[in-house]
């Protein structure tokens, strides 16, 4: 188990070593980050120096190795447009990124498993095949014209829901979140919608595939004639069995939405990083692009740790020694 | 009459696929007393299995019950809907599947799987389920079975696993089991063993059995009845004497000529010549006609219905073999 | 001379047996009787006529602009009150038509959603074939590689390349293709291993049939049918991610507006009420999607033995 772990560990070091070393030479190699931070009107003998203090004069390996050791210390420069550290205006919009992931999240496993399991099960009934032609229309609906649809019906026209920001906020143990209030929760609501109809459509349409696959097991035979009932075969003895693909997939379904959180963020002016970042590509904004780019590799290597471990646990075929 | 657990009559089940209709079943009638044990015969496609799980409702799409009377105590099973099925499933008719590989949930303990049956089916509470988990498993023959209760299915060989589902299957003490080729996906060596095992637990519950197989070895050190299918029709039927020893169709005896005997070492093992035809494109006349060794024109164009030739001895066949000793 | 006749006859009278067999087929007997798959094909060729004969049939082309007048500008569609049949959807802040400006973006969206196709198909291919072939390390190389870039959301890849590079066709084109040969490779290699290890191949490598033979006269054609559907879907989801991108600023060109772009720049004045700027092209880009996964999800379904 704990030999397990670590190997998992180690692969999850190396992906981010990767990504650090292809992260330091695309910025190496794409404009001189010293004309960008001395002033516009500095003279060769301040840029050289610059140089020499920043320590690009020296060979590209030294340089990484100073990369490294800022990285280590999360120490990833300072942002041009605000004048501080990049990775703390990254981590200061953290929670409120966080806040909407999750509640998309939820809002789409609640949704997307049940739907998906009796889809799967009775794959040739009417109400089946509807529920797959919507989740293909899920996928196929460019999300950030959902969401302006969604603002243009319900905050333009009928002026029932905010169209931006996140509205009240209540501070708990320093995560500072709006879903806890009444304001809050109804600016969240549009958004979340919004974020989570992809990911829901792709979730549904997974369960189904795994559940068909399932369905025709042996097992799932043997259940019906111990005269199980319905509801205990498909929830109990076939989902269990589907989740262990689903969860494999979910880390990358999380991800997916933490990117697509940006296009949300955009279009309803929600403080997260996402926002943070498509500001910052408008505005050439180079640190904060590379701290954003490293602190989500990092999520999503987490991410993917612990959905391995998670269907270990699931899973008790997985020899975990 | 009251001895009578179950009878069909005409069954048919059919499955209607893109490819045309395929007569899995077609229109088959037998019947078990209670305490009897029955072989289904025949080789592999010829509807044995589809038969089997007709009689539990288990067919799936696209497969249907076409028409027929499963009379099981007295009521038919054909006219009851699911939830009535829930009820019969599992506790008075139960299963036994071909492969244990596969027919246990790979995601939850041997206990839970046990302990379901008893839940669906009895008013026990949680100590008196355990207890009796750990004497079904004492009863198929599992070592230590306290300890093996919370093993997963992984962790058990192919007879264990089999075994384990003997004990499912004996869980609510059933009045009807229904064995499709319980030994077909085991070792030789285990094969016997697990037979018999099957044989004395069927016997001290006072069940019933239904062993389907295409083993006519098999079958006939253990049942007191079999029925020879061929694609989807029986060809004969009768006490295990009367179709050992005086096969009547040349079907049953082309079978029990190769079965290779220990004594017996100057022949060579007969085999039956050809296939089994396409199910989708049966001949016009008797099914076995192009397979037969002594079939005439007739057998071409006129299909046979069963007839009894002798008390409880049936055959499809316009010239049956009749000379005993045929062997 | 006549030998070549006969060949021409031969493969004329093979093309109709494969396609009368075709039309005997299972495929073609579920496909008649799936309105979705047809709807999408339907949705598919009209898209395509669109994008190919549509500029001649619309009122004007949006980026002549002696033909767009500013005095046109804010026009509703045709059914609304100032509606202009000239101007069926209406116009933009420009003056310019929005069905016009559709058929010239749908021209767009649907150049880079297949020529990023083709380019991740061709180069995914070869390297799964590769991969799979000679093992070995230039296979695991090749795997790792996806297997990282697997772990990242494809959009959000596609989104810092471009950030980097900068908007633009080309930019589009090599970001696209550098996030969708995974796939291609991944279940080409899969195919590749599976067959490679059948007898034939031993029977052709003993032969000595040099090993670019092997792999395109007898493997490629066993891995056709997954890669097919793969590109099939491929084209709709490049289609979305390029709309994205683009409605995130770092897309196509401004001078040559695809769909994507099209609702980014009706986003900028729905709130004063021109709805129609930027719901007819998200609208199409719906359409052509949905067309696409439509008919996609039904060969999958079909093509895939193990749901059957």
């Amino acid at each position: 188990m704990i030999k397990y772990i670590f190997k998992r560990f180690y692969h999850m070091i190396l992906v981010l070593f990767i990504v650090s070393i292809i992260v330091f030479f695309v910025m190496s190699f794409t404009g001189d980050p010293v004309l960008m931070l001395v002033p516009l009107d500095a003279t060769q003998a301040q840029i050289d120096a610059a140089r020499i203090e920043l320590g690009l004069d020296q060979p590209l390996l030294v340089q990484y190795g100073i990369f490294l050791k800022n990285l280590l210390r999360g120490d990833l420069g300072n942002s041009y447009a605000f004048k501080q550290s990049a990775i703390k205006l990254i981590i200061e919009r953290m929670p409120a990124t966080f806040e909407l992931v999750v509640f998309s999240i939820i809002i789409s496993i609640f949704l997307a498993i049940p739907l998906g399991v009796y889809a799967g099960a009775y794959p040739k009934k009417r109400s089946s095949k509807t529920i797959m032609l919507a989740s293909l229309l899920g996928i196929s609906l460019p999300n950030f014209w959902v969401g302006m649809m969604l603002i243009f019906i319900f905050a333009v026209q009928l002026q029932v829901m905010p169209s931006f920001g996140r509205g009240d906020i209540i501070e708990i143990v320093g995560l500072r979140l709006s879903i806890l209030t009444k304001d809050g929760l109804k600016h969240l609501i549009l958004p979340a919608v919004m974020l989570s109809i992809q990911s829901m459509a792709v979730l549904l349409r997974l369960t189904r595939a795994g559940m068909m696959e399932v369905m025709k097991q042996d097992f799932i035979k043997f259940a019906r004639a111990k005269g199980a009932l319905t509801r205990t075969i498909l929830f109990k003895h076939a989902l269990k069995n589907v989740l262990i693909p689903v969860i494999t997939v979910f880390g990358i379904q999380i991800g997916k939405i933490i990117a697509f959180a940006t296009v949300t963020e955009t279009i309803f002016a929600w403080p997260g990083m996402g926002k943070l970042l498509i500001d910052s590509i408008n505005r050439s904004d180079r640190p904060v692009i590379v701290a954003y780019l490293l602190v989500v590799s990092f999520i999503f290597v987490c991410l993917n740790f612990f959905v391995d471990l998670m269907y270990t646990f699931i899973d008790p075929r997985i020899d975990l020694r | 009459m009251v001895n009578k657990l179950l009878e069909v009559k005409g069954l048919k089940t059919y499955f209607h696929t893109f490819k045309g209709t395929v007569k899995a079943v077609d229109g088959i009638s037998f019947s078990l007393n209670r305490g009897e044990i029955l072989g289904i015969v025949g080789e592999s496609g010829g509807g044995k299995s589809v038969a089997g799980f007709s009689i539990m409702k288990l067919i799936e799409e696209p497969g249907f019950i076409q028409a027929g009377e499963i009379i099981f105590q007295g009521e038919d099973i054909n006219r009851k809907n699911e939830r009535e099925m829930k009820d019969i499933r599992g506790k008075d008719i139960a299963m036994i599947f071909q492969d244990p590989m596969t027919s246990l949930n790979p995601l939850y303990t041997i206990y839970q799987q046990l302990e379901e049956v008893l839940k669906l089916h009895s008013k026990m509470g949680a100590k008196a389920r355990r207890e009796r988990c750990i004497e079904l498993l004492n009863q198929v023959g599992i070592p230590q079975p306290a300890d093996r209760l919370n093993s997963y299915p992984h962790q058990f060989s192919g007879g264990m696993r089999q075994r384990v589902i003997i004990a499912i299957a004996l869980a609510a003490k059933p009045k009807l089991i229904i064995a499709d080729e319980p030994t077909t996906a085991l070792d030789v060596t285990i094969q016997a063993q697990i037979l018999q095992l099957l044989k004395r637990l069927v016997q001290e519950n006072n069940s019933s059995l239904i062993l389907i197989t295409h083993d006519l070895a098999v079958v006939s050190q253990m049942v007191d009845k079999i029925i020879v299918m061929y694609c989807g029709k029986i060809l004969e039927q009768g006490k295990i004497d009367d179709i050992i020893y005086q096969p009547a169709h040349p079907y049953t005896s082309g079978l029990l000529n190769s079965i290779p005997r220990l004594r017996d070492q100057k022949k060579r093992l007969e085999q039956i010549p050809g296939i089994v035809p396409n199910m989708f494109q049966l001949p016009a006349g008797c099914n076995f006609a192009p397979r037969c060794r002594c079939f005439r024109d007739k057998c071409l164009v006129d299909q046979p219905e069963i007839a009894t030739i002798e008390k409880e001895h049936g055959v499809a066949c316009h010239f049956p073999l009749l000379e005993v000793g045929r062997i | 001379m006549t030998k070549l006749k006969i060949g021409v006859l031969s493969a004329s009278v093979n093309a109709e047996n494969k396609w009368s067999q075709f039309l005997q087929s299972e495929f073609y007997f579920n496909y008649k009787r799936n309105i979705a798959a047809i709807a999408g094909t339907i949705l598919i060729i009209l898209f395509l006529l669109m994008a190919t004969v549509g500029p001649l049939l619309v009122p004007q082309n949006p980026y002549n602009l002696q033909e767009i007048s500013i005095l046109d500008a804010y026009k509703p569609p045709a059914w609304a009150e100032d509606g202009e049949l000239r101007y069926l959807l209406g116009t933009d802040s420009q003056g310019r038509d929005i069905l016009s400006s559709i058929v010239y973006g749908t021209r767009v969206s649907l150049f880079i959603g297949i020529t990023g196709m083709l380019f991740s198909c061709i180069i995914g291919t070869v390297l799964g074939l590769v991969a799979g072939f000679f093992g070995g390390k230039i296979d695991s190389l090749i795997m790792r590689i996806a297997d990282i870039q697997l772990s990242f959301p494809a959009t959000l890849i596609a989104l810092f390349i471009m950030s980097i590079s900068g908007r633009g066709i080309v930019n589009l084109l090599i970001a696209l293709t550098l996030v969708g040969w995974v796939i291609y490779a991944r279940t080409v290699r899969g195919a590749t291993l599976a067959e490679k290890k059948k007898e034939y191949i031993e029977a052709v490598k003993v032969i000595g049939l040099p090993n670019y033979k092997i792999l395109f006269k007898h493997i490629l054609p066993n891995v056709f049918t997954s890669t097919i559907v793969i590109a099939t879907i491929q084209v709709g989801s490049f289609v979305l991610t390029e709309a994205t991108l683009s409605f995130l600023g770092v897309g196509v060109p401004v001078t040559r507006p695809s769909l994507g772009l099209l609702v980014k720049n009706g986003y900028d004045v729905l709130f004063s009420g021109l709805w129609w700027a930027s719901t007819f092209p998200g609208l199409f880009i719906m359409l052509l999607v949905f067309g696409i996964n439509m008919l996609g999800d039904f060969m999958r379904d079909e093509l895939n033995p193990r749901l059957k």
